[in-house]
């Protein structure tokens, strides 16, 4: 009978490989081909043209132009993002914003992702859907939303001045304080949600026992929950970690133009500028970055998946 | 015991997080139907907004290029990730899979800026003309993972007896598919195609990449009067989106409800 199951089953998975030909070829192809643009374009001189780069190699013109194609070659793209601070202190800024919005992220959601695990079977549910629909809403709705409340004589500052907590308007547009409360208020459903798969799913039993053989709250939470939502901690923090390095809509409708994140230098370059082989240095530099937390991510999801 | 009830700690941070989470979308709802024009002051009920908006034919024009890139995209997106979710769930091993499903799961986490570049220096390559298609195929790429993510997870919780019943009793494995398995995962399909099309309606950094001059989508519209600063037209397109979204969210979540129901009525077989 098992045998027999076994080889229905290889019947089954043979047109079902064939199902992959198409999505294989669609991501090949806009996905995988284009990182080489990327690159090959990242390594070309900036020309005043359209397109506005000169074209390192054609494969139609044959294996000597090619050789000679990648004597041309050209780091210097990259050894101007080194060498000028525009480029350094805004790949610092990316990772200085990301690390401290991630790590509030982490202390606000947690809290909330702990209490929705707390709650009643058949209200976890709908705290779940709660928190999942305003991801479901458009990102710069969402941000608009914020330039209402935060403007000059916006809903926060009327709240604080009917308080008597200033004495006058805050200007908080154009602020780091502006974005990080985008950021924030943006990526807390990624928080909660991998958080609260952990929590919600962690044996109740030995938080008890630690409380029954005296441990006190602190210590229950400190020494049993906390260590065992690790996988959760981290599958959030690089949810959100990785997406906001490259960030852009957020620090550019929020924050001031004093500082700039490396996803905004690069729509400048690419827009403003027209130095698309700069743009494209950046985003390798922006993906070198991120080599490390996506494969890191990717180690995790494998090993949830054989753990399920 | 007592760790199991809510404490009071529990219930604040919940409500302060919904609170925070809610907030400012009702606010922004709410004034969308201001009557005054300064954004800050309440001058009473009205929908003078939205009939400003209707006169607004950039904003239409735009609108509309918005809905047809989403319906499109998220059409062809949920047959590739249908398909993609089918060959990972059912396929068994085949040559390249790590690749695949690697390739296919990256849009999940890639920033956008490195995603929307990539794609125009490969349709400036091909010398393709930019605008409905070059957003479409954009939008395909990166919303495809999700629906794959969606069936997937509905193909691994299914029964698999049952399409080998199918075939014991003389299908072929395509036939099996489309009468026994398709049948069960329609709910997330159709969930997954919801998913897709409020992706693509969301997203502004692709399709600023991908687009052309005089495509201009929705949101790249919205974004670009934004930055002037508030406008009362915009809170009122705001909420036309969060109502349409709503909506959608309804018949995703009633997809994914007749899911589990027919799920558990699969079950016992």
């Amino acid at each position: 009978m098992s045998g027999r199951r076994i080889s229905t089953r290889r019947i089954f998975a043979r047109p079902a490989r064939f199902a992959a030909i198409v999505p294989y070829v669609w991501m090949v192809l806009f996905f995988l081909v284009p990182f080489g643009f990327v690159l090959k374009i990242s390594l070309s001189q900036t020309a005043i043209a359209r397109p506005p780069y000169i074209p390192v190699f054609d494969l139609t013109a044959g294996a000597a132009a090619l050789k000679a194609a990648f004597a041309s070659l050209s780091i210097d793209n990259f050894r101007l993002l080194v060498s000028d601070n525009l480029y350094v202190l805004s790949y610092l800024r990316s990772v200085v914003v990301a690390l401290i919005s991630t790590s509030i992220l982490l202390l606000i959601g947690y809290p909330i992702a702990y209490g929705m695990a707390r709650l009643p079977k058949r209200w976890q549910g709908v705290a779940m859907m709660l928190v999942i629909v305003p991801f479901w809403t458009s990102f710069l709705i969402r941000i608009y939303a914020w330039i209402n409340i935060l403007q000059h004589d916006g809903l926060l500052n009327r709240v604080l001045l009917m308080l008597h907590l200033v004495s006058q308007p805050v200007v908080w547009l154009s602020t780091d304080s502006a974005m990080y409360i985008g950021i924030v208020y943006s990526y807390l459903p990624f928080m909660i949600l991998p958080l609260y798969a952990t929590l919600s799913k962690m044996d109740t039993a030995l938080e008890e026992a630690a409380a029954d053989l005296g441990a006190g709250p602190g210590k229950v939470f400190w020494l049993v929950t906390f260590p065992l939502s690790l996988p959760g901690v981290g599958a959030g923090v690089l949810l959100c970690f990785i997406p906001i390095v490259g960030e852009f809509v957020i620090p550019d409708l929020l924050a001031g133009s004093n500082s700039l994140m490396i996803g905004q230098t690069l729509w400048l370059e690419f827009f403003m500028n027209k130095d698309w082989p700069v743009a494209s240095a950046c985003a390798i530099a922006l993906l070198v970055l991120l080599i490390a937390p996506l494969l890191l991510y990717d180690r995790l999801q494998r090993r949830q998946l054989e753990a399920q | 015991m007592a760790q199991r009830s809510l404490s009071r700690f529990n219930m604040a941070s919940l409500t302060l997080g919904l609170a925070f989470l809610y907030l400012p979308i009702v606010i922004l709802v709410i004034y969308s139907f201001n009557a005054s024009r300064l954004v800050t002051v309440w001058g009473g009920w009205s929908l003078v907004w939205y009939r400003e908006l209707f006169n607004d034919s950039a904003m239409i024009e735009a609108a509309w290029m918005s809905l047809t890139v989403g319906a499109t995209s998220a059409t062809i997106a949920t047959l590739l990730g249908t398909l993609a979710a089918v060959a990972l769930s059912r396929g068994e091993g085949f040559r390249g899979r790590t690749l695949f499903s690697g390739m296919l799961y990256s849009p999940l986490v890639m920033p956008e800026v490195i995603t929307g570049l990539s794609l125009l220096l490969l349709f400036v390559a091909l010398d393709a003309e930019r605008g409905f298609w070059t957003v479409v195929i954009a939008h395909t790429t990166l919303t495809m993972c999700f629906v794959a993510v969606v069936v997937q997870s509905r193909l691994g919780s299914l029964d698999r007896s049952l399409e080998e019943a199918a075939m014991d009793l003389g299908c072929d494995p395509v036939r099996a598919f489309l009468m026994v398995t398709l049948p069960l995962i329609i709910p997330a399909i159709v969930a997954g195609w919801m998913l897709a099309f409020t992706l693509s309606l969301d997203d502004l950094v692709i399709a600023s990449f991908t687009t052309g001059p005089g495509s201009a989508t929705l949101p790249i519209r919205i974004y670009s009067e934004v930055r002037l600063g508030v406008k009362p037209e915009i809170n009122a397109i705001c909420t036309l989106v969060i109502g349409l979204i709503a909506v959608v969210i309804v018949v995703a979540s009633l997809a994914s409800k007749l899911t589990s129901a027919r799920g558990e009525s699969a079950a016992p077989l």
